[in-house]
């Protein structure tokens, strides 16, 4: 496997699929952020809507079930004028019992031009990506616990709307680092962009330290994990995990690594807080917070629907 | 790889006849805005704009987003902002750019501005109109027309004093 060309490449290391940002050389990331800041402004227009996907078929297959990304990658689409089919997957093929691939062939044979993909099994993307026909492109909307690099990219573009430049900043992510594909997707790219200091930031059960191999400091304990934080990023606690015997309670998490105004205040007076959404109130953040001058969680959702239409022409216009 | 070498065509004095041309296409009208092609056509206008003591900013257009070569050329890494500092709706406009030639990227640009609103009107105005139309497009002034082989390409360059020259680079040498 290693040997091989990165799948996400074509052989001008120019970008076919999204299917991960580990691997991605600085520049097809640092590209795709200029691409979203031009398409940023036509969010501003009278008419929200460029030609460039007029008359490709984009695909959103969410195997999962996820609104807000599955909309915000509608609007993306829209806005470049493709034509958007949504499949509820999860409730339609895949239930009579029909192969991930037979559902892909498919599709392909209804002239799908692009899938977006968010799927509970990690890998799912790259399956699609490596079968699908040479003029079809892949997008990883979130796979298991592996990769969700679109938000990955759009938390970048929020870090560099805010601060400018990556090299002097320090980045802590907080929560429940082990189970979070967008934990791991940001690290790759903070990592990719220069960041000097990545803090991962939780309990010893959701940020075990391991997570050193991936060049970050592991923090157990918050406050040494945000003072002088320039980016403070908070993860949603799943609900799901609290079943286990991971966490004795959401009000025990809330009360270590919950982030409230006084913890805030030990990052630098400027820092900014970001989240991915959506948010549990008095779980992993205050009210305070998520409403206060610091937080920069609307910008990102803002922010998302730029660089997904920067990631979706990007691709559209290499060819395999 | 391209090999750039000078044209005899001296791009400050070109600039002077275009400031001439674009002055009398205004005609003293205060209503007319100036907007420059990114991004040789924006360093023009720019410099126009200021010389001939025109109020407000000019605007900027990039035609990066209608491209009619898209498909085959995919995004193209930096390919400008568009930045209108103005109404478009009702506004006279005049656009300016460095080199005419088939007159796809003045289409595109055309598209573009009509994303924020209707203008009045549009007219154009260039440094050089190298001919080789594709399109139904003619400048109402043009500071030079010269005739170009296919293969060359033009292209207006700004040093750090903001003085213009140009180029021409030789495609598949």
């Amino acid at each position: 496997m290693l040997s091989r060309r990165n799948p996400q490449l074509n052989r001008h290391g120019e970008l076919i699929h999204l299917l991960s940002i580990e691997g991605l050389p600085k520049a097809v990331l640092t590209q795709i952020l200029d691409t979203a800041g031009t398409f940023l402004s036509v969010n501003d227009r009278d008419v929200k809507k460029v030609p460039l996907l007029r008359g490709k078929s984009v695909f959103n297959l969410f195997f999962e079930n996820s609104t807000r990304t599955r909309t915000t990658f509608e609007i993306a689409a829209k806005r470049l004028s493709a034509d958007v089919i949504n499949l509820d997957i999860a409730r339609s093929s895949t239930a009579k019992g029909e192969s991930l691939l037979d559902t892909i062939a498919n599709l392909s044979a209804m002239h799908a031009d692009m899938f977006v993909v968010r799927h509970s099994e990690s890998g799912a993307p790259y399956l699609i990506a490596e079968h699908c026909a040479p003029h079809v492109h892949v997008i990883n909307a979130g796979d298991g616990r592996h990769a969700h690099p679109t938000q990955a990219l759009l938390d970048m573009y929020t870090i560099r709307h805010f601060k400018g430049d990556f090299t002097p900043l320090t980045v802590a992510i907080v929560g429940d680092i082990v189970h979070s594909r967008v934990a791991r997707s940001d690290i790759h790219a903070l990592t990719t962009l220069g960041v000097p200091e990545i803090r991962a930031v939780g309990p010893k059960t959701l940020v075990p330290g391991d997570l050193r191999e991936m060049g970050v400091r592991v923090c157990h304990d918050m406050a040494e994990g945000i003072r002088g934080a320039d980016v403070i990023i908070m993860l949603r606690l799943q609900n799901e995990r609290m079943s286990g015997a991971m966490l004795p309670s959401a009000g025990e998490f809330f009360k270590h690594f919950g982030l409230t105004a006084d913890k805030l205040a030990l990052a630098k007076p400027d820092a900014i807080v970001m989240h991915p959404g959506p948010i549990n109130r008095g779980v992993e953040i205050d009210s305070s917070v998520a409403d206060g001058t610091h937080s920069v969680i609307l910008p990102q959702v803002t922010f998302g629907i730029a660089v997904r239409m920067a990631v979706m022409s990007t691709i559209a216009g290499n060819e395999a | 790889m391209s090999s750039p070498t000078t044209l005899n065509l001296d791009a400050e004095a070109l600039y002077a006849s275009l400031r001439g041309g674009v002055r009398s296409l205004l005609g003293g009208s205060p209503d007319v805005a100036l907007v420059g092609i990114w991004s040789g056509g924006a360093w023009l206008a720019a410099r126009l704009h200021a010389d001939l003591g025109l109020t407000g900013e000019p605007g900027v257009i990039s035609s990066a987003l209608h491209r009619d070569d898209f498909s085959e050329r995919g995004m193209a890494a930096g390919g400008g902002a568009t930045k209108l500092p103005f109404a478009i709706d009702g506004q006279r406009i005049l656009l300016i750019d460095d080199v005419l030639y088939t007159g796809r990227t003045i289409r595109a640009a055309i598209n573009e501005l009509y994303d924020f609103g209707r203008p009045a009107s549009v007219a154009l105005a260039v440094l050089v109109d190298r001919g080789g139309r594709e399109l139904p497009i003619e400048p109402a002034f043009a500071a030079a027309r010269i005739a170009l082989a296919p293969a060359q390409r033009l292209s207006l360059a700004r040093a750090d004093d903001g003085r213009f020259s140009f180029a021409v680079e030789e495609e598949g040498n």
